[in-house]
């Protein structure tokens, strides 16, 4: 056997000081990764703190129920909330329909063929549009062609655009979860196939379509650059009664109050109000969604 | 007989059985539906495109890229370039602040985090991807600034500075869920192979994790910057609505979807050069987010390695 020089090879002195460097090495960049999380918790509880403290002695049961105002500590956002939720009334059940209707077709009927390479690709893009478009496209066609100008019905066919590709993917995910033996027992004792969806495939996935759909409003209701370009007016003072009305909604109301804070500093306050009222909306509603997707979502 | 052909022999029955009528109807109701996204697609290039060459028969192309933006001047002119500054900047100074943090907090959460605190710590960065953008804006504006006011005595109360850093904070949950998606598609056996050499965890992350997800940890970056491009009601809070072009990142910078937002509050009548300025500005804006989308998506499946 040959004899390889002893050179070659690292002491050992050597290789235990450049283990014991490595190690440390790894400890220090673990230790300084960790801060990145540490730093995301820290700006979530600033802002949480920053606003939650400038909303006290301002979020009272006359904030709201009280009708919007000029004077601050008049103002309430009683017609505010109700925009709100008028306009989900909208939102859900558009894009429920468009959006399930798009996932069964897409996961039952399309099967491989180009087109559902197309609308899924298609879908994909839509989803990472700037929000700002769909209000350019809301005020265009919803606005102007349709003639609805800054309703309701205006804002909530815009942002069931907006949210649609989100209700999509999340119950192609729900429909493709759910096994080909149930439909295969169904088919199997003579349903339909359309039968087949309706009363096995449908129920099985109903909880993620829940799941997604929730969600999907939660990004709705926080939407602000689409209503905002649709052109909803700065101050409107009385309550809306349905669809065809103007409005304004929470996410615009703190807007409008946290521009006009250079007019009046207690705007401020009231825009933290309504932030943390929209907050709690928020936390509601993936609570529930959370609490769904634990509950009845089943494994096969 | 295999599954398959069981399937098959139910779908043949299934074809001559009753209720195919129904069927029928519904496979067109459905598709219906299905095509809602493809006709929103076309809906959005035909109205930009539309709209935007009522814009350009009355301004020429010369003065759409030109440095003078006075949309409501006696002699109004519509020069998009201090917009593309403001947009180039705030998103520079937000992936400047997310990709590093978005990206190490990624890496800490795929490979060093205990499972049970990992578990802990993925829903708050869900939480902070949650938060509508509208409060970020009003966090920026009535906190971020005044804070760097104290430390950069000029800066003026907007300015592009506090809403870059802040629509960083918001990019960052988006580049670490990516991101740690790309790493933990890695398989184990890469990491353990290294590990078995006597490698530290810290140079398996770096040699063998982070480049073997490298195309999915760039398409993440890619989306970001789109994201910051297209995000609107930070920047219109928190940055104002100057249009002179400057580079100063203390001062007041407008972007593309600010420009947008501030002049269809009412200033523009249909009809008139400023509305059609706004389809113009919007199509400019959708070609980028669209370009920067179809990089990503080339991005992650070309340089993606299977294992």
């Amino acid at each position: 056997m040959e004899n390889v020089p002893a050179k070659k090879y690292m002491s050992e002195e050597k290789y235990s000081k450049r283990t014991a460097r490595r190690i440390l090495l790894d400890k220090i960049v673990r230790w300084a990764f960790s801060f990145s999380i540490l730093f995301a918790v820290i700006v979530l509880v600033v802002l949480l703190y920053q606003i939650i403290t400038k909303s006290i002695g301002w979020l009272d049961w006359n904030f709201l129920t009280g009708n919007l105002s000029i004077k601050p500590e008049k103002a309430g956002i009683r017609g505010v909330i109700l925009g709100s939720l008028l306009l989900m009334v909208v939102v859900i059940p558009v894009t429920l329909f468009l959006g399930v209707a798009t996932a069964i077709y897409l996961e039952e009927y399309a099967g491989k063929s180009k087109l559902k390479t197309i609308i899924t690709t298609n879908i994909s893009n839509l989803a990472s549009v700037p929000s700002v478009i769909f209000g350019l496209l809301g005020l265009a066609v919803f606005g102007r062609l349709f003639n609805l100008g800054s309703s309701i019905l205006a804002g909530g066919l815009t942002l069931s655009l907006l949210v649609l590709p989100i209700v999509v993917v999340s119950s192609q995910e729900a429909i493709k979860a759910v096994p080909g033996y149930l439909r295969d027992a169904s088919y199997a004792i003579g349903a339909s196939k359309w039968t087949t969806i309706r009363k096995v495939v449908l129920p099985a996935s109903l909880p993620g379509i829940l799941t997604g759909s929730i969600l999907a409003m939660s990004r709705a209701i926080g939407e602000t650059a689409p209503l905002v370009v649709l052109g909803i007016p700065t101050l409107i003072l009385k309550i809306p009664n349905g669809i065809f009305d103007d409005f304004t909604a929470l996410p615009i109301q703190i807007y409008y109050w946290t521009l006009d804070t250079v007019l009046t500093a207690e705007y401020a306050n009231l825009a933290a109000a309504t932030i943390v009222v929209l907050l709690t909306m928020l936390f509601l509603m993936n609570s529930i969604a959370i609490f769904i997707r634990n509950k009845f979502q089943k494994r096969y | 007989m295999n599954d398959t052909s069981i399937r098959n022999l139910i779908l043949k029955n299934l074809e001559s059985s009753k209720g195919k009528k129904t069927d029928k109807i519904v496979t067109t109701l459905l598709l219906m539906a299905a095509s809602i996204s493809i006709v929103t697609s076309i809906g959005i290039v035909v109205t930009l495109v539309n709209d935007a060459v009522h814009f350009f028969a009355e301004v020429p192309l010369r003065d759409f890229f030109s440095t003078e933006l006075a949309p409501l001047g006696i002699e109004p002119a519509f020069g998009v370039i201090p917009l593309l500054v403001g947009t180039v900047m705030s998103a520079l100074i937000a992936m400047l602040v997310a990709v590093p943090i978005g990206l190490t907090a990624a890496i800490y959460l795929s490979e060093f985090a205990p499972t049970s605190f990992r578990n802990t710590l993925k829903p708050i960065m869900e939480v902070l991807a949650g938060i509508p953008t509208i409060v970020y804006g009003f966090f920026a504006y009535s906190f971020v600034t005044p804070i760097l006011m104290k430390m950069l005595p000029n800066l003026e109360a907007k300015n592009v500075l506090s809403a870059g850093l802040v629509m960083g904070v918001m990019i960052i949950p988006m580049v670490t869920s990516l991101s740690e998606d790309a790493m933990n598609a890695v398989p184990n056996s890469l990491r353990e192979g290294a590990l078995a050499l006597g490698a530290t965890k810290l140079e398996v992350t770096l040699k063998v994790v982070v480049p073997a997800a490298i195309s999915g940890i760039v398409a993440s970056f890619i989306l970001g910057i789109s994201r910051a491009i297209g995000e609107t009601m930070i920047v219109v809070i928190a940055s104002g609505s100057s249009k002179k072009l400057t580079f100063d990142i203390t001062q007041s910078m407008q972007t593309m979807t600010s420009y947008i937002v501030e002049f269809t509050g009412g200033d523009a009548g249909a009809g008139t050069v400023g509305y059609y300025s706004l389809y113009a500005v919007g199509l400019l804006l959708f070609i980028f987010t669209l370009i920067m989308n179809l990089i990503a998506q080339y991005v992650a499946k070309k340089y993606r390695e299977v294992y």
